[in-house]
């Protein structure tokens, strides 16, 4: 079945009969070739009622569908609990999907063997949050930048040496810091060695959650326009998870805008900045900071 | 002593240092600033330059035995806080100045109840137990909780992110204080909540006529809820003026920088601009001009002479010699400009798709 009057792009979604539909807009996907797509994604935690331990759901990600075009960013974007990061632990395989579909490279992962699947895992790789967390206290920055490799038994051991000291100067940073640990790096510096492992093993896609979050503005900026040039030179796709709307309106090419687990509407930046369709979105984007003192959006008039 | 002419609190060249191994950290090493009845004032700089130690000052809430004030003067009501025996101190905490925190989960005791937590903050000030419950219950309706009975009795965690923030800002609005230190009070929490917040506290400051402190990192915040702007880099202000004043027409290079890193829609398709290098380390900053080693305009001088905070060229206190025609090698405006437009600098940051134009001035601003 199609999804409908709010389609109107190439590329209709499959949706589930009864759940409300998501304004749809947008469609680059749809034009060039789709790296990954996801149809009606679900995920449901168990949780324990009562003294008994009755058994219930809570559902965390329902009906998720999307399509993320090659080379170019998508923003989920929503508030903590709306679903978001969990539907990028699923992309990744880090958290088992309840029910639907996940396609990457045109072929849903259920089709594929386990030796396929582990090389497509190799192609999708991750960024986290908090760079103090994700990097291993006990490794070096060359352990770091080497297990996936290994793990992935890509290339010889001298050969992952070399391709590791090659990573780091591309992140911006010198050759010196290979056998240095992760406290001795400031959190910028530990990002940019997230952002190394992760290209480690050659991805195509790359999740990035909220990467920026925890960085200093001018740190931020840095990050960004390593992001933005690495996907220039290496055609990367990225799936850029966060609640930063300026950093959203600065990179993504579309934007999924998720509410208690689903997508409530989808669309290009420009439709989605200038003509939001869903009380949600216009409440979300009228929370955003004003930049300019005299046009004050959240708290009246700079009468002041 | 306390006086009703005199500014409502005024901080004048505070040191707050630390003893570290490696030498003593100047973390916060000659501030000034005024803060005027019924206003806001806010602190800006990113993290490790000094703002959140600023405020800790105040209320000499200072870790020790490591930290301590070094010098200057606190002056609230005309009188120096400095001066206070630890008594006469724990009697402004929380009754003139209160203060709010970034964790509002840290913040709370989570084996007492909410309602315990508000009375006490106001028996320690000694209210009366009675006047004090019903007091509890009218500042949880005030700042907006649902069921404020039951939230009397509920425990921290029982409440979300945001309504444990609303939970603090009613302990710390309990005795009515004159000031309100406000530590990046919704940096935990999601936009639409912050927004809630943001009104919330501003709401209450024209209710009461408090005036509020507000520090944080973020320049959005500050463009929606200050009336005035203090920026701090390496323990220093390097540059004060009213709100609209600093957006239209940012001057210290540093806020220059900060402006141009932001991400925003006026500048897809373009690369940020970036401070090169890293905030210098506080127990060695760099001699003459702290920003000299991260500046675009950086010259000789730069880093032998220190800049004085009230250039004469600016109509505002900026700690620049691009400011200050007394200093010799000063590159003159055009080669300023130009690059200014080479590194991005001179278009601010919008969330519309049209560029802002720089430098445009509100001429009925003024302090």
């Amino acid at each position: 079945m199609s999804a409908g009057d709010k389609t109107g792009g190439a590329n209709p979604w499959e949706l589930s009969a009864n759940g409300d539909r998501p304004a749809v807009r947008g469609g680059s996907a749809g034009t060039g070739e789709v790296v990954l797509s996801v149809r009606n994604l679900r995920k449901e935690f168990p949780i324990r009622k009562g003294i008994l331990g009755k058994k219930a759901f809570k559902v965390a990600v329902e009906d998720v569908s999307f399509d993320i075009g090659a080379g170019k960013t998508l923003a989920l974007v929503g508030e903590s609990g709306s679903g978001k990061s969990t539907v990028g632990l699923m992309l990744l395989g880090l958290l088992p999907v309840t029910s639907g579909e996940i396609s990457f490279l045109g072929r849903p992962l259920s089709d594929r063997s386990a030796a396929e699947r582990r090389e497509l895992r190799r192609k999708m790789q991750v960024v986290f949050q908090d760079p103090y967390a994700s990097l291993n206290a006990r490794m070096t920055v060359r352990q770091a930048l080497t297990e996936g490799m290994a793990v992935h038994r890509l290339g010889t051991p001298a050969e992952r040496e070399a391709k590791a000291a090659a990573l780091l100067k591309q992140v911006g940073l010198a050759e010196s810091a290979l056998d240095r640990y992760p406290h001795e790096f400031s959190g910028g510096q530990r990002q940019r060695i997230a952002i190394a492992r992760a290209l480690s093993v050659d991805p195509q896609f790359i999740v990035l959650d909220e990467p920026t979050s925890a960085l200093d503005v001018s740190v931020q900026s840095q990050v960004l326009n390593l992001l933005r040039r690495l996907q220039r030179e290496r055609g990367l796709t990225y799936l850029f998870i966060t609640h930063n709307l300026a950093v959203v309106e600065y990179l993504a090419d579309e934007v999924c805008v998720m509410e208690a687990g689903r997508i409530v509407e989808r669309g290009t930046v420009d439709e989605i900045f200038d003509t939001p369709q869903e009380a949600y979105t216009r409440r979300l984007l009228s929370s955003i900071p004003s930049l300019d003192p005299s046009t004050r959006r959240l708290v009246g008039a700079g009468t002041r | 002593m306390a006086s009703e002419n005199a500014p409502l609190l005024q901080v004048k060249n505070l040191r707050t240092y630390f003893n570290t191994p490696r030498g003593t950290a100047k973390a916060v090493d000659g501030v000034s600033f005024t803060l005027e009845r019924g206003k806001t004032l806010a602190i800006v700089g990113e993290s490790g330059c000094g703002k959140s130690m600023t405020a800790l000052s105040i209320l000499q809430l200072v870790p020790e035995p490591a930290g301590y004030i070094e010098d200057g003067r606190i002056l609230f009501e005309g009188r120096d806080l400095l001066d206070l025996t630890w008594e006469q101190m724990r009697a402004v905490r929380g009754k003139d100045i209160a203060m709010i925190f970034q964790e509002p989960m840290t913040s709370l005791n989570p084996v007492y109840t909410i309602g315990y937590q508000i009375r006490e903050a106001m028996l320690i000030h000694g209210k009366e137990a009675g006047a004090a419950q019903a007091r509890a219950l009218d500042l949880l309706r005030r700042v907006g909780l649902s069921d404020p009975e039951q939230a009397l009795r509920q425990y921290p965690h029982e409440l979300s992110g945001g309504m444990r923030q609303r939970v603090m800002i009613a302990i710390a609005l309990a005795n009515r204080p004159k000031v309100l230190i406000a530590d990046e009070p919704t940096t935990a929490l999601d936009v639409t909540v912050q927004a809630q917040i943001l009104a919330l506290i501003r709401e209450l400051q024209e209710e009461t006529g408090m005036s509020v402190l507000l520090i944080t990192h973020d320049l959005g915040i500050v463009a929606e809820v200050a009336d005035d702007v203090c920026v701090m880099y390496a323990g220093q202000v390097v540059e004060s003026a009213p709100t609209r004043d600093l957006f239209h027409d940012p001057q210290h290079p540093y806020t220059k920088g900060l402006f141009a890193s932001l991400p925003a829609r006026n500048r897809r398709g373009q690369d940020l601009a970036t401070l090169e290098g890293v905030v210098p380390d506080s127990t060695n900053w760099p001699k003459a001009c702290r920003f000299a080693p991260r500046c675009p305009f950086r010259w000789q001088e730069c880093d032998t002479i220190p800049p004085i905070p009230n250039p004469p060229a600016s109509d505002r206190p900026v700690r620049c010699h691009l400011y200050n025609p007394a200093i010799p090698g000063r590159p003159d405006a055009s080669t300023v400009r130009k690059e200014e437009e080479a590194r991005g600098l001179a278009v601010l940051p919008s969330h519309d798709d049209a560029p802002a134009p720089a430098s445009q001035k509100d001429a009925e601003v003024g302090r």
